[in-house]
């Protein structure tokens, strides 16, 4: 470790858990990889005022965008819990952090503090800008690639805040612009600052915002009662507050001939990283993994190598985490081996590792989830059932509780284990869209 | 000492100039030595390796891996080349590779290590950076610390001085080579070895020390491969001789096979295998009776064993660390057998008529074929046959060690080892016929020739053989027991039975 002089810089370290054993003529490696990084960021227990110092400057921006499109006039509690919401995030804005308000409709307008600005976190601007949340008035259509357009210009002031959030909150769908003119914007944005976005009511699309978390490495949730805005966007400001190392990636090293088939973080949710591989030298490439603070996340990395014969041993993969430097080199923060061994031993190699087994049963529960509130959608009643059914499976199985009960409240639930389920009559909305977006969400494995 | 400051080629470490292959790398210095008296390569001055060179050190491997068997075979080793400064008998180099295939195998790894330490044991190749001095035979080998024990000049002094041996003499410029890890990839050739041993292109794990070890001292010698169907040894070995208080020598082997299924293996093989033969010396130079020394040997390498259970995490679904473990002593021409397992011991006389078998195996088809209910063909073709009933580890529930000692009445050598050999000729009398008719004065090479056997025949596991020569013998007294070994702590009909997957 070197040159890292913050001293809130984290500690990370790197677990593989496989079983190297290959039988003979096998040529796919798996292993969970858990990430962990300790002694980082300012936790949550501090003053307000322990972050950063003026000589410093900043060391994070958060920028935070509220849909004030006309249908959220539609019931008015809808705006106005939206700009309590956001005067409690303002709130939680650490001293000396970098700070803007931003109101989105089918353009986005800077509400606090204007001119493309960010303004310094202090009890005077949290003032400041929490009067000017009465300019925060309904009215106009949404298009939020927009917002997230403006989001990055006003980041771009401060190139030298690495941290940059941004927090979006929408109640409706992307009516006013066209998808591919979001996804261009994505693509534009993507890797210059983190997102976490919040649907609230049910007039809003999972899938599109889950497009928008996904690409900008945050979260999306839905908050179906608008009274839980407030201690939502709280926790969301305290998580952006925790991190402490920005654009972090997942560097997997594979040998010649070998093939990365996919890179998924398993934990805390299931994210395809697969299609988000930049190549990082020869027969290596990096994962993005957003921010970190004290926190902890498993992959599930999956390697195809050419196989070899009984008795040799090959390095099927080297799983680093990296961070760039400001000189443009990237420093090694850790790492660790995923191996390949061939065995004529049958009990070593038809053995599955528990992590491995657990997180393919937590991957294959969110995409039964999916596909059967998908075919639900549909009108297809058979295969909704029969893959909630499955998803009720695994979920009792994993001790996914959590998913469990959101599953529950969408099926009737007849047998856990044999995954015989019935759909319920009259499900609302906001279970099923809670269920869906939610699905996501994995349980680590019972030691 | 001139020769410490010379180094492989290859891979910098320190190498004695009678070193024929590199321990580390296991390099075939002798035509590093030639190519390096390329006038292309001769600069005096450090400089980098030149891609030539580098190619030449690709090519001359990969001659290295498959010289298994030319006819500057292992007997030719430089053991006694500066003889009188290697009183304790080379650590072999030797190109004995694990067959053509040999790229990917641990061909080449001439196993090295101290050849002697206070005791003139050779305990392990793990010492890599002491055993350059080792290998040279030096380090004041056996006259140590206990200063009552000088060995003999090596058994294969007479053979050296071949052409390599007087390339030896020829000033050595690569000691100037550049320093730096450019060791060359066994599989694809690529130059990059990452410090974890695997190579940076093709991610094949590199050749490690005990991939292929062999030692030889005066009256014990041993050798182990990896084979070919395993990643790594978990064989172990300990060759040791000392002398008693009366001034009669003693040779003493200890070969230990790790169970597959438990957590590492080769670590309690290891283990084991070293700390039996520590408390072997030094029973037998405090004067114990071999009997007794053999089984303090193995009860302290089973607790040793038991400790590891402790010192590591297990992994998950394997069992503690264990391992079989068999001991020879041979010390004023009696030979005592000690052994956990399915390790074995044989005698074979030098005219092999009477050779047999002197342990009988902790295993599944010998209790069954013990309890009569089935025959020895089919015990052994039963799948469960080579589960193991005893073993040194946290997971069994009593060591009892077999303890047997015969006195041969004519010359002859004892064999011991891991069933990674006898897989292949598990009759005495079929053994018997691998064993070159040489054994007891070239033991090094008939151990060579046994695990070669092995290897050639398919490798399926590891094989470590250990030989001790017996020269002298008695004349025939009445008192003296006849031949057929006596079985002492009988454990056969012991009631519980344990049953643990050995290797296949």
């Amino acid at each position: 470790m070197a040159k890292l002089t913050k001293s809130n810089f984290p500690q990370f370290s790197v677990d593989i858990f496989q079983n190297a054993y290959l039988a003979q003529g096998a040529n796919e490696v798996n292993a969970i990889v858990t990430v962990t990084a300790t002694g980082g960021g300012t936790s949550a227990a501090l003053p307000a005022a322990g972050y950063g110092s003026p000589l410093d400057g900043p060391d994070a921006a958060v920028v935070i965008a509220v849909d004030c499109s006309g249908s959220m006039d539609y019931p008015p509690t809808k705006i106005r819990n939206a700009r309590e919401a956001t005067a409690v995030a303002i709130d939680s804005v650490r001293d000396g952090v970098a700070f803007a308000v931003v109101a989105g409709t089918h353009e986005a307008k800077e509400v606090y503090p204007g001119a493309g600005q960010l303004a310094i976190s202090s009890p005077g601007t949290r003032e400041e800008a929490k009067q000017s949340l009465r300019r925060l008035t309904p009215g106009g259509g949404t298009a939020i690639g927009t917002w997230l357009t403006k989001a990055d210009q006003i980041f771009t002031t401060r190139p030298d805040i690495s941290i940059r959030h941004a927090i979006l909150l929408t109640d409706g769908r992307n009516e006013h612009e066209r998808p591919d003119q979001l996804q261009h914007t994505l693509d534009r944005v993507q890797g210059r600052f983190t997102a976490d976005c919040r649907g609230v009511g049910t007039d809003w699309e999972v899938a599109e915002l889950r497009r928008i978390s996904s690409a900008l490495l945050g979260s999306v949730d839905i908050v179906a009662d608008p009274s839980g805005l407030a201690e939502d966007f709280r926790a969301m400001m305290e998580k952006a507050m925790g991190k402490a190392v920005a654009d972090v990636a997942l560097r997997v090293w594979t040998p010649a001939n070998a093939q990365v088939k996919f890179v998924k973080q398993v934990a805390p949710v299931v994210e395809d990283l697969s299609g988000r591989r930049v190549d990082a030298g020869p027969r290596a490439g990096d994962y993005p993994t957003g921010s970190w603070g004290g926190e902890s996340r498993d992959y599930h990395v999956c390697i195809e190598v050419p196989p070899a014969g009984v008795g040799d041993e090959m390095l099927a993969g080297r799983i680093s985490l990296v961070v760039p430097q400001p000189d443009g080199t990237t420093e090694v923060l850790s790492q660790g081996l995923v191996k390949a061994v061939w065995t004529d031993d049958l009990n070593a190699s038809t053995k599955i590792n528990p992590q491995v087994a657990h997180y393919t049963g937590q991957a294959e529960l969110a995409g039964a989830i999916q596909e059967g509130l998908d075919a639900h959608r549909r009108g297809d009643l058979d295969t909704a059932t029969s893959k909630l059914g499955k998803a009720v499976q695994l979920a009792a199985e994993s001790g996914n509780e959590d998913t469990f009960k959101l599953l529950s409240k969408v099926v009737d639930v007849v047998d856990a284990k044999e995954g015989t389920v019935r759909f319920r009559k009259n499900v609302s909305e906001e279970d099923s869209m809670t269920l869906e977006t939610r699905s996501t969400k994995t349980v680590r494995v019972k030691k | 000492m001139d020769q410490l400051t010379l180094s492989c080629p290859n891979c910098t470490q320190p190498v004695g100039e009678s070193d024929r292959y590199c321990e580390v790398c296991g390099i075939d210095l002798s035509a590093a030595r030639a190519a390096s008296a390329d006038p292309r390569s001769a600069a005096p001055s450090p400089t980098p390796a030149t891609p030539d060179e580098d190619d030449d050190l690709a090519d001359d491997y990969h001659f290295a891996l498959d010289a298994f068997g030319t006819p500057a075979g292992p007997s030719s080793s430089p053991a006694g080349g500066p003889a009188g400064a290697s009183p304790a008998g080379g650590v072999i180099g030797a190109d004995f590779g694990t067959g053509p295939a040999g790229a990917a195998g641990g061909a080449g790894m001439a196993g090295a290590g101290p050849a002697g330490s206070t005791h003139g044991s050779a305990p392990g190749v793990g010492q890599a950076a002491a055993g350059a001095a080792g290998a040279q035979g030096a380090a004041g080998a056996g006259s140590g610390a206990t200063g009552d024990f000088v060995l003999a000049a090596p058994l294969l002094a007479t053979e050296v001085e071949g052409p390599e041996a007087a390339a030896v003499s020829v000033p050595d410029p690569w000691s100037s080579v550049a320093v730096g890890d450019s060791r060359l990839c066994v599989g694809c050739g690529a130059q990059r070895i990452d410090t974890d041993g695997y190579c940076e292109a093709c991610g094949l794990a590199q050749p490690r020390p005990r991939d292929h070890q062999e030692r030889s001292l005066n009256g014990v010698c041993g050798v182990s491969d990896r084979g070919h169907r395993h990643h790594r040894n978990e064989d172990a070995f300990a060759v040791a001789a000392t002398s008693r208080p009366d001034g009669n020598s003693a040779a003493v082997a200890v070969v230990c096979d790790g169970v597959s299924s438990a957590t590492r293996p080769d670590d309690a093989s290891q283990a084991a295998a070293d700390t039996a033969s520590e408390t072997l010396l030094e029973a037998l130079e405090s004067g114990e009776v071999p009997e007794t020394a053999m089984t303090q040997a193995i009860m302290s390498a089973a607790a040793r064993v038991d400790a590891l259970a402790t010192e590591y995490e297990r992994e998950p679904s394997r069992n503690a660390p264990a391992c079989t473990i068999v001991s020879a002593v041979v010390t004023e021409g009696r030979v005592t057998i000690g052994w956990v397992g399915d390790s074995r011991a044989y005698w074979f006389p030098d005219d092999r008529s009477g050779s047999r078998r002197l342990t009988v195996d902790d295993s599944w088809a010998t209790r069954m074929v013990e309890a009569g209910l089935m025959t020895e063909a089919e015990a052994f073709a039963d799948p469960r046959a080579h589960a193991i009933t005893g073993w040194l580890g946290a997971d069994a529930i009593e060591v009892e060690p077999h303890i047997t000692t015969f006195v041969p009445d004519a010359p002859g050598t004892v064999l011991i080892c891991s069933d990674g050999l006898w897989n292949y000729a598990e009759a005495a009398a079929d053994l018997a016929a691998v064993v070159p008719a040489d054994a007891r004065t070239k033991p090094l090479q008939a151990a060579q020739t046994l695990a070669r056997y092995a290897c050639d025949r398919g490798g399926h596991d590891n094989v470590t053989v250990a030989l001790l020569p017996v020269d002298r013998v008695d004349p025939p007294e009445p008192t003296m027991p006849d031949h057929p070994p006596t079985l002492v702590g009988e454990s056969l009909d012991s009631p519980t039975i344990q049953l643990r997957e050995g290797e296949s």
